[in-house]
C-alpha cells in the first residue's frame, strides 16, 4: 500500500507528515539517481539500454506481439481458476472412499510445484510433440499455454486450499446437518466463502501469471518478450527488452494496485462487520 | 641537383634497410600498430586467447574422438583450423593458443572481454558494429532450407512456393532476417533460441522447414536429423551479405594485426585450403534464385 492509512489525526501533524514524506522521498531517490548518472560507464549503459532511437525502432514489434500474451494470459488464468478449484475440492474432499482422489491430487500438486516453469514447458512443449501421437496436438503455442495451466493450477489449487480451510468447522457441520451431502455443502457452502478469503491471493497470482506466459519464447512462439530478444540480437541494443518490460509493468502495477485497493477495503468490511 | 643526388641517396638508403630488415611477414605492415607478438595487445601476455561457443559443430568446430564436435583445441573444423592458422601467422607456437568459452550474447555488451578475439560464426553488422568490432570477413555464407521429404515444401524451387510454409530459425542469425526481407512467408517464422530447439521442432513437425546457413544445413542433416533433406539452396540476394567476422572487444589494436595477418592467409591461399577442406559442399541441390 502507498499510503498506509491512519487514524484521523490534527491537520497541523498531517501537513508535517507529507512535509516528511516529500523530503524522504526526494532525497533517497535523487542519491540513487546521482549515484546511477554519475557511474562512468553510464553514457555506454545508456546507449545500450536506454536508446530513444531503438526504443522507437523496437516498441511496435514488441507491442505486436505482446499481445499475444495476453491473450496467453487470459486463456490460461480462466483454465487454471477452474482446474485449481476443482483440484482443491477433490483434496478437500473427506472419508476413506476419496482416497485415491486425495493422493492423485497430493502427487499431481507436488510434481507440479517442485518443478521449474521453464523446465515444464521444454518438457512438454517439445517432449510431447515428439511422441507423435494421433490426434494430439504438437502446437508449441498449444503445449506453452498447457505447461502454464498445469504448473500454475497446483499453486492456485493451494491457494483455494488454505481459504477452503479457513472457514469455519461449524459451516461444513450445519451443511451436513442440513441433509446436503459432502460435494454439495462444499460447493454451496464451504467454496462460495472460501474463494471471498482467498481473491487477494488469486490476483497475486494473476500478476505472476502475466510476467510467466513470456517464458513460452523458447518453444519458439512469437511473443512480446521473444520480439525484444530478436530485436536485440540484431542489433546488439538492450533497449528492445526495457520496451519490453515497459508493457509488461503496464499490465502488472494496475493489477497489483488493484488487488491492494481490494484488499483494504476487504479488511475494512470485516472489520465493520466484527464490530 | 645537389638535392636530387642527396634524395635518390636517401631513397637508396631507404630501400637498403627495408630489404635487409626482419623478413617475419607479420612485421611488414606498412602503417600501423606493430604487429610483433611481444606488442600486442593481449588479454594475457605471450598468449593468444581464442573465444568460441559453448558448444560448437562441423563443419565449424570438429574433434579427433567418436563425438565429432566441439573440441577447437584439435584445430579440426574450419574456424579451429583458421585460428591456429591465423595464430602461427602472428607468431604464435600453437601450445601458445589458450581456448575460451562464451555465450553468443553476452560478449555484445560494451566492456573488458576475457578474449583476444572470438570466433562463432558471428555475422558482421553496422548495427554490432556499434558496440563490438569485427574484423574483415573470414566467410561469406549462403542460406538453406531443411525439410522432411513428406512435407509440400520439399518440392519448392521458387520463393512464391514457401508463402504457406511456416519456417523455424535461430534468433541472432541472418537466417532470421533472410525470411523476413526475402523469402516473406505470410505466417511469422518461429524463432528458436539454439539450432538444436529448432531441429527439434521440425523432427516434431511443429515447422515445415528450416532456415540455416548451408554448411550447417548439410550438418544437420547428415548428423541430427535422420531422414530430412537440404530442399533447395537460396541464391536471391539479402539487403545485406551474410560474412562472418572475428569478434573483438570495441577499438582493441589487436584487430588491425589480425586483419593483416588474415589477409596474408588469403593472399597465399591458406584460406581457400582451408574453405575446401572443411566446408565441401555436397553438390546437386535446387538453387531457389527467385
Amino acid at each position: 500500500m502507498l499510503w498506509p492509512r491512519r487514524s484521523p489525526r490534527s491537520s497541523e501533524e498531517g501537513a508535517r507528515g507529507s512535509l516528511v514524506a516529500v523530503v524522504s522521498t526526494v532525497v533517497v531517490f535523487g542519491v540513487l539517481a546521482a549515484l546511477v548518472l554519475s557511474s562512468e560507464a553510464w553514457p555506454a549503459v545508456q546507449r545500450q539500454f536506454f536508446s530513444w532511437t531503438h526504443f522507437k525502432a523496437s516498441f511496435p514489434k514488441v507491442l505486436g506481439a505482446f499481445w499475444l500474451d495476453i491473450k496467453m494470459f487470459l486463456v490460461a488464468e480462466i483454465l487454471i481458476l477452474v482446474i485449481g478449484l476443482a483440484v482443491a475440492m477433490a483434496r478437500s474432499l473427506r472419508g476413506p472412499a476419496f482416497l485415491p482422489l486425495r493422493i492423485l491430487t497430493i502427487g499431481y500438486i507436488d510434481l507440479a510445484r517442485g518443478l521449474p516453469l521453464l523446465l515444464l514447458i521444454l518438457l512438454m512443449g517439445f517432449g510431447i510433440p515428439a511422441l507423435q501421437l494421433p490426434g494430439v496436438p504438437n502446437s508449441a503455442l498449444f503445449w506453452g499455454i498447457a505447461a502454464l495451466v498445469f504448473s500454475y493450477a497446483a499453486y492456485t489449487a493451494e491457494v483455494y486450499r488454505a481459504g477452503i480451510d479457513s472457514v469455519h468447522e461449524s459451516q461444513r457441520m450445519s451443511a451436513r446437518s442440513i441433509g446436503l451431502t459432502q460435494t454439495q455443502s462444499l460447493w454451496h457452502v464451504i467454496v462460495p466463502q472460501a474463494v471471498r478469503n482467498v481473491v487477494p491471493a488469486l490476483l497475486n497470482g494473476f500478476v505472476s501469471l502475466q510476467k510467466d506466459v513470456a517464458l513460452v519464447f523458447v518453444l519458439g512462439v512469437r511473443e512480446g518478450l521473444r520480439e525484444a530478444d530478436i530485436y536485440n540480437a540484431r542489433t546488439f541494443n538492450y533497449t528492445s527488452y526495457i520496451a519490453a518490460a515497459v508493457l509488461f509493468l503496464a499490465v502488472s502495477v494496475p493489477v497489483a494496485r488493484f488487488t491492494d485497493w481490494y484488499t483494504e477495503r476487504d479488511r475494512r468490511r470485516m472489520q465493520a462487520m466484527s464490530t | 641537383m645537389k638535392w636530387r643526388v642527396l634524395s635518390a641517396l636517401l631513397l637508396a638508403m631507404a630501400l637498403v634497410t627495408a630489404a635487409c630488415g626482419d623478413d617475419d611477414a607479420a612485421t611488414t605492415t606498412a602503417a600501423g600498430p606493430s604487429c610483433e607478438v611481444a606488442d600486442l595487445n593481449l588479454v594475457t601476455p605471450g598468449q593468444l586467447t581464442v573465444a568460441t561457443g559453448e558448444l560448437i559443430f562441423p563443419p565449424w568446430v570438429g574433434s579427433p574422438d567418436g563425438e565429432g564436435f566441439d573440441d577447437p583445441a584439435s584445430g579440426i573444423g574450419f574456424e579451429a583450423a583458421l585460428a591456429y592458422e591465423l595464430a602461427a601467422e602472428l607468431g604464435f607456437t600453437p601450445e601458445q593458443v589458450v581456448w575460451v568459452r562464451t555465450g553468443f550474447d553476452e560478449v555484445i555488451t560494451t566492456g573488458d572481454k576475457n578474449f583476444d578475439f572470438n570466433i562463432q560464426q558471428y555475422t558482421i553488422s553496422a548495427d554490432r558494429d556499434a558496440v563490438v568490432d569485427f574484423s574483415d570477413p573470414y566467410y561469406s555464407n549462403a542460406q538453406a532450407l531443411v525439410a522432411f521429404p513428406d512435407n509440400a515444401i520439399a518440392g519448392a524451387t521458387t520463393l512464391a512456393d514457401l508463402k504457406d510454409a511456416k519456417l523455424g530459425v535461430q534468433v541472432g542469425t541472418t537466417s532470421l532476417d533472410y525470411i523476413d526481407e526475402v523469402i516473406q512467408p505470410d505466417a511469422a517464422a518461429a524463432v528458436y533460441e539454439t539450432t538444436v530447439d529448432a531441429t527439434t521442432a521440425l523432427m516434431n513437425r511443429q515447422i515445415d522447414g528450416l532456415v540455416v546457413d548451408l554448411y550447417t544445413a548439410y550438418y544437420i542433416v547428415g548428423a541430427e536429423l535422420e531422414g530430412a533433406i537440404v530442399v533447395a539452396e537460396f541464391a536471391a540476394p539479402a539487403a545485406e551479405p551474410d560474412e562472418f567476422g572475428m569478434l573483438f572487444e570495441e577499438g582493441n589494436p589487436l584487430r588491425e594485426c589480425v586483419n593483416v595477418a588474415l589477409a596474408a592467409l588469403s593472399g597465399d591461399g591458406t584460406l581457400a585450403a582451408l574453405e575446401d577442406e572443411w566446408l565441401v559442399a555436397a553438390g546437386g541441390v535446387t538453387v531457389i534464385s527467385e
